[in-house]
């Protein structure tokens, strides 16, 4: 079977294009040409260039130690959290503004959850001197404010989703509907493997330089290239769909993904999409969707505002259904836990989204010669105010 | 019998009103619609309402969520309609998203529409790819037109690919944008207009988004076969319900 994207973007029975006819044009012209683009030798340097030298790439594969000892078994971390602007959303934000300039676009928009993709493309736009609009839900500008003042300095508006729920799920819907009212000059930039083809696939190649680093730098300090487990959390998919990108058709590599139970998978109050989703359509994919018996889509909930997503990207809807991937969902409960407990044993604050993939050592037991790689997509100090508030610290 | 086609052939300039089923009130849907056909509408499109409708503006997305709130849904919507054709004769669309559909499941929709006497679909999200891809036969086996938009965008040979493969008429999106702009009819849109019409289509169009009043009517009708009107009509029914429709219908229609 193969993982990746066919011609019509779709991955087996996911993904695909269901786009109003009004986004066909800007959809279309991406589609045409992120390929070709992608490859042209002046864009790959500029690429890599800027991933080296302003995102502070290949960022370490960090052996944990004292983590791996309490486990009994050897963790690795892969620490996305040591990104410009603190998670690996960056990666993909700087090739798709590169992207854009390509394809002489002035105006960027965006949605965000968390806020980290928001910054991401605040950030980027500000480099390259472009215009950039974000839309947040009116909810998680609330509950991360930092990050929406760290926006503001880089010159973004940030425009409140006010409809649904508030948050991530109704920002995009924003984002789409300033792309349909702004067709020539506007790029969007979505910020997970979500949305139409070629979204998925792009935003997954732009990502996949993190499993392209874990290859090389296991081989220094492992011998091999293959570990027998990579780990990622879930919301969209993004860190996960680039950590798991170079192992997706090698079968030896376990890949596990990690999604927020919330409350409790049964609570009503969760985000756990491959328990609780069907195929559905959201934001022009088919893929798993949690809604109701009548098509309406359901409003998700974490205390992870990045994994607060009602969706998961089309590659992870496959990889959940056809086997590839093990799917496995953690209460926010566990998730906190596992966030201090990485506190404490190794001196990193996790973003509470990767706290979610470390907690899975709490319920799985491992073998003590498995090497384990546990994408650790965000820092936390975005979250600092719900530690405060969980831990009364 | 196909009562769109027929009544395309009538050649008048076709008057088309969008409404969210189910809104103001969810028992609203069946009156209006009765109301509308007496207040000589040509055309209906019954909005079946969606939690996320990417593709339209604020007051259409917020009667949907009214309409759902309401407690409207694909079945009880089925079964409102389900003795429509005892008193309405004009043609029935219905509008809305594809995932709902998606759930009740393609074909037992098509049939269900069928059944009632609906005549064709508009779902803005179901592009010309994938319907052609994987749901066409089930379209044509329920006789059920489905129509597709175009805007000021759409290439021109995606356009002669649309209306050969559209059986009624082509909804022609006035502008960039999503429902319920305010703009007047532009000289640029109606060059727009002009070349869409200068085309030589063999389906005729139908302009929606952007329309709200007489003058926009007869503005956007000057070049296409008629004109579509949802947002404001919307408005008037959050503010007057459905006692407002005669009035508003009256005022377009007046000579």
């Amino acid at each position: 079977m193969n993982y990746n994207t066919d011609k019509k973007g779709y991955y087996g029975a996911f993904g695909g294009a269901f786009i109003p006819e009004m986004l066909y044009p800007n959809v279309e012209e991406l589609r045409q040409n992120y390929l070709s683009i992608m490859q042209l030798d002046s864009f790959k340097q500029e690429f890599d260039e800027l991933l080296r030298n302003y995102v502070g790439r290949p960022t370490p594969l960090y052996f944990a130690k004292r983590l791996s000892e309490k486990y009994h078994t050897r963790i690795y971390l892969k620490r996305e959290d040591l990104c410009h602007t603190g998670a690996h959303k960056i990666n993909n934000t700087i090739g798709q503004i590169l992207m854009a300039k390509h394809l002489k676009k002035t105006r960027i928009i965006a949605e965000t959850g968390a806020g980290q993709h928001g910054v991401a493309t605040a950030t980027v736009c500000a480099l390259m001197g472009l215009e950039c609009v974000v839309y947040m839900g009116e909810i998680d500008i609330k509950r991360q404010a930092p990050n929406v003042a760290r926006m503001k300095m880089l010159g973004a508006t940030v425009i409140p989703a006010t409809s649904g729920s508030k948050t991530l799920k109704d920002a995009t819907n924003e984002a789409i509907r300033d792309w349909i009212n702004n067709p020539l000059d506007t790029h969007y930039i979505i910020g997970s493997v979500v949305g139409p083809h070629p979204y998925p696939d792009m935003v997954a190649r732009f990502q996949s330089v993190i499993s392209e680093e874990i290859k090389s730098q296991l081989t220094v300090l492992e011998g091999t290239n293959r570990p027998d487990y990579v780990i990622a959390c879930v919301g969209g998919g993004s860190n996960a769909a680039g950590a798991f990108y170079h192992y997706l058709n090698d079968i030896s590599v376990g890949l596990i993904a990690v999604e927020a139970a919330g409350k409790g998978v049964n609570s009503g109050e969760s985000a756990a999409t491959s328990v609780l989703g069907k195929v559905g359509i959201i934001h022009g994919s088919k893929t798993l969707l949690m809604q109701t018996h009548d098509g309406q889509i359901t409003e998700p909930y974490s205390i992870s505002a990045g994994l607060d997503y009602p969706g998961v990207g089309p590659m992870h809807a496959h990889l959940c259904k056809s086997g590839r991937a093990q799917f496995v969902s953690v209460t926010d409960d566990a998730a906190m836990q596992a966030g201090l407990e990485l506190c404490k044993l190794e001196g990193i604050i996790p973003a509470i989204e990767s706290s979610h993939a470390l907690a899975i050592f709490e319920d799985k037991a491992f073998k003590p010669n498995d090497i384990i790689v546990v994408n650790l997509s965000g820092r936390g100090d975005k979250d600092l105010s719900t530690y405060i508030d969980y831990f009364n610290l | 019998m196909n009562r769109i086609k027929n009544k395309l052939s009538e050649n008048n300039k076709l008057l088309s009103i969008y409404y969210t089923a189910g809104f103001p009130q969810l028992q609203d849907t069946v009156p209006i619609l009765e109301s509308l056909q007496q207040n000589g509408v040509d055309m209906v499109e019954i909005g079946l309402p969606f939690s996320d409708p990417i593709a339209d503006g604020p007051t259409i997305q917020q009667s949907s969520a009214a309409a759902l709130q309401n407690g409207m849904t694909t079945t009880v919507l089925f079964d409102q309609l389900k003795d429509i054709r005892k008193t309405v004769s004009i043609p029935l669309i219905l509008m809305g998203y594809f995932n709902p559909v998606l759930q009740y499941g393609v074909e037992e929709f098509c049939k269900k529409c069928n059944e009632i006497g609906i005549d064709g679909l508009i779902l803005p999200d179901l592009p010309l790819e994938e319907y052609t891809l994987h749901y066409r036969p089930i379209f044509e086996k329920y006789m059920l037109s489905n129509i597709f938009l175009v805007t000021p965008q759409t290439p021109l040979a995606r356009i002669k690919e649309i209306d050969s493969i559209s059986n009624t008429f082509i909804y022609l999106v006035s502008s960039a944008g999503t429902t319920g702009t305010t703009r007047d009819i532009s000289e640029a849109q109606q060059v727009y207009f002009k070349r869409i019409s200068a085309m030589k289509l063999s389906k005729p169009v139908i302009v929606g988004f952007g329309i709200k009043d007489k003058a926009s009517f007869n503005e956007a009708t000057k070049h296409t076969h008629g004109a579509i009107i949802g947002s404001a009509f919307i408005k008037m029914l959050a503010t007057k319900g459905l006692r407002g429709v005669t009035e508003f219908i009256t005022a377009l229609r007046k000579v």
